[in-house]
């Protein structure tokens, strides 16, 4: 099963650009090569955060696996991201798809 | 984000002004309505009608002044919205599919949402620019803001991006309610102390429950750029919606018309020296069986001859009663009202709030349209409502009727046989043109009736106690008495006084 995580972020704004690089750090460390990312910059798309309902930026939604999830915030504190997401890092088989 | 220009120019600045809410009773309160693209905060217990008010806002602002809307929504979902004004006939459905309003759905995630790390409510902001290009909007509700506060655990933030919000609304000339609940009636105004922030436009609206009776009130505390009505006034749900009833706030006219209305007995015309004025209130007193209900068909059937509508409200007998007893003086009050010149209304007092019966008159009024106006009687209504209720009742409906230019007659049913005061009086008689007292008057045992007129606004009148009988053909008024004191002011007694003297006693000058 691959993670499919979408990240939405508002242009240039400090804590997006945070989101981001947290993001792309934790994916490699914790689902490396089992994850689709999107990212959505709302202020270039405003209708995909009308479409989603999306309040607080950032926000990384999971849509895959399992049931739907969101996280908001810079993605700053990695043991949140793990428990917002469902991903138990000892279980690595499941997180990187093997 | 909003640049701030720092030029010294101020040209292009102008005056504030106010956009009708289509709220009935609310532009006369706020004296014109909501300030044009300007955020007004709106707080209210929980149940206090809140939602109520912002979603009338919207709806009639875009069905009656074609002001197309957003509505956010943080608490419940917008088809519960859709679904709650839907008795009152209110189609929000429809007016999204016309694109002429849009819900954006800001209530809380069914699932918990983890924060982790600094955001901000750029979404929010994204989707409420959004919302208000996709319908072209000027007009945007946020409901109810408080609920923001619970779903996110940085108030201070919450707090700054509230006020960028309001900031955007400001920039793009949206005229917008924000609403926030309280914790109580009375005391701090909002949760989370929003109105220091938000507006410079705060209204209150309370649910309080007084004497066994939800009472609802409305008050505007203030609106920049203008004057507004200030105090608390009552207000009702109804199937058409909200209802304010300005009371205090009505104008107040004096009475300017100087047409002469009979009473529909010559000798009355004579005692107020040539009949009533067309826009004035008279109030006739006295105890039960005095008559006044007679003065009524009197007054009732000199309408219906002039061909003038004429609306009775009865509070105190069923309608057989009154037709019967009009029939007893020869009053066909049945055929009046199939020619249309005459409308019975007959409620029980217990019936409704005092609030629901103003309104049910001033619906009746706009109705009908009727040129003079009964109330039998207005002290019926003491006995529903605490004292504060039934003055605010009497003054709204007296400057009303005034403001109509309805010639009314209400009657008092004094407490006590001989007379005196009763609530209704001293509530009414300073409002009233003209008051007409009856009492039971006892000469040597055996009981007749007094007539006097004590007040007549804006004319002379006569100031003798007359001795009035009553037959099957009506009220007949005879002559002074002659050696009686006290006939109005309790129990009459005969003296051998001189008819000068005795006037010179009875009223002084």
């Amino acid at each position: 099963m691959r993670y499919n995580l979408k990240l939405y972020t508002a242009g240039n704004a400090a804590n997006s650009l945070r989101a981001v690089k947290n993001l792309d750090r934790f994916v490699t460390k914790y689902i490396p090569n089992n994850c689709d990312i999107e990212i959505i910059d709302i202020l270039k798309d405003p209708h995909m955060a009308f479409d989603n309902n999306i309040i607080a930026v950032p926000a990384l939604v999971k849509t895959a696996p399992g049931p739907s999830r969101k996280i908001i915030g810079d993605l700053s504190e990695i043991e949140k991201v793990l428990e917002g997401l469902g991903i138990n890092p000892k279980n690595k088989k499941i997180n990187e798809g093997i | 984000m909003k640049t701030h220009n720092k030029s010294q120019d101020f040209d292009d600045i102008k005056s504030l002004d106010k956009i009708a809410t289509g709220i009935e009773g609310f532009e006369h309160i706020s004296m014109g309505g909501l300030t044009e693209g300007r955020t007004t905060l709106i707080v209210g217990s929980s149940g206090s009608g809140k939602t109520m008010f912002a979603v009338e806002f919207l709806y009639r602002g875009i069905t009656t002044f074609n002001r197309n809307g957003v509505f956010i929504t943080f608490e419940e979902r917008p088809r519960e919205i859709v679904r709650n004004v839907k008795t009152l006939g209110w189609d929000l459905g429809k007016l999204v599919k016309q694109k002429r309003l849009i819900f954006l759905d800001a209530s809380p995630e069914p699932e918990h949402v983890e924060e982790t790390g600094s955001y901000d409510l750029s979404g929010l902001v994204v989707q409420i620019k959004h919302a208000i290009e996709k319908v072209g909007a000027k007009l945007l509700v946020m409901d109810s803001i408080g609920s923001l506060f619970d779903q996110f655990t940085n108030t201070g933030l919450i707090r700054q991006e509230i006020f960028r919000i309001t900031d955007i609304f400001k920039d793009m000339g949206i005229t917008a309610i924000i609403t926030a609940e309280r914790l109580q009636e009375y005391g701090t105004i909002s949760r989370y102390g929003i109105e220091e922030f938000v507006s410079d436009n705060v209204i209150i609206i309370r649910n309080v429950l007084e004497e066994e009776k939800c009472r609802r009130t409305i008050q505007v505390l203030k609106v920049r750029g203008n004057t507004h009505y200030k105090g608390e006034f009552p207000f009702t749900i109804t199937d058409s919606g909200i209802n304010i009833i300005p009371l205090s706030a009505m104008e107040l006219k004096q009475s300017s018309s100087t047409q002469r209305i009979s009473f529909g007995n010559a000798k009355l015309d004579e005692m107020t020296n040539g009949g009533l004025f067309q826009d004035s209130i008279t109030l006739a007193s006295g105890p039960t069986g005095s008559g006044k209900t007679l003065l009524c068909a009197t007054f009732t059937a000199e309408a219906c001859k002039k061909g003038e509508k004429i609306l009775l409200l009865a509070f105190e007998e069923s309608r057989a009663q009154l037709i019967r007893n009009a029939t007893g003086w020869n009053v066909d009050f049945q055929n009046w009202e199939k020619a249309g010149l005459l409308k019975i209304i007959c409620h029980y007092p217990e019936a409704m709030g005092l609030e629901d019966h103003l309104l049910n008159i001033r619906r009746a009024v706009a109705e009908f349209k009727p040129r003079r106006l009964i109330m039998d009687s207005v002290s019926a209504m003491e006995r529903v409502a605490n004292v504060r209720l039934f003055r605010e009742f009497v003054i709204g409906l007296t400057s009303f009727v005034k403001q109509e230019e309805i010639c009314s007659l209400f009657t008092s049913t004094t407490p006590k046989l001989s007379g005196g005061d009763s609530i209704t009086e001293a509530h009414i008689s300073t409002i009233t043109d003209a008051i007409i007292l009856m009492r039971y008057v006892e000469i040597n045992g055996i009981l007749r009736r007094g007539i006097a007129v004590i007040k007549m606004r804006g004319s002379q009148h006569d100031k003798q106690v007359r001795e009035f009988t009553i037959d099957g053909k009506g009220l007949h008024i005879g002559e002074p008495f002659k050696n009686v004191h006290n006939i109005i002011l309790g129990i009459a007694t005969h003296g051998g006084l001189s008819e000068s003297e005795h006037l010179d006693e009875m009223f002084e000058h």
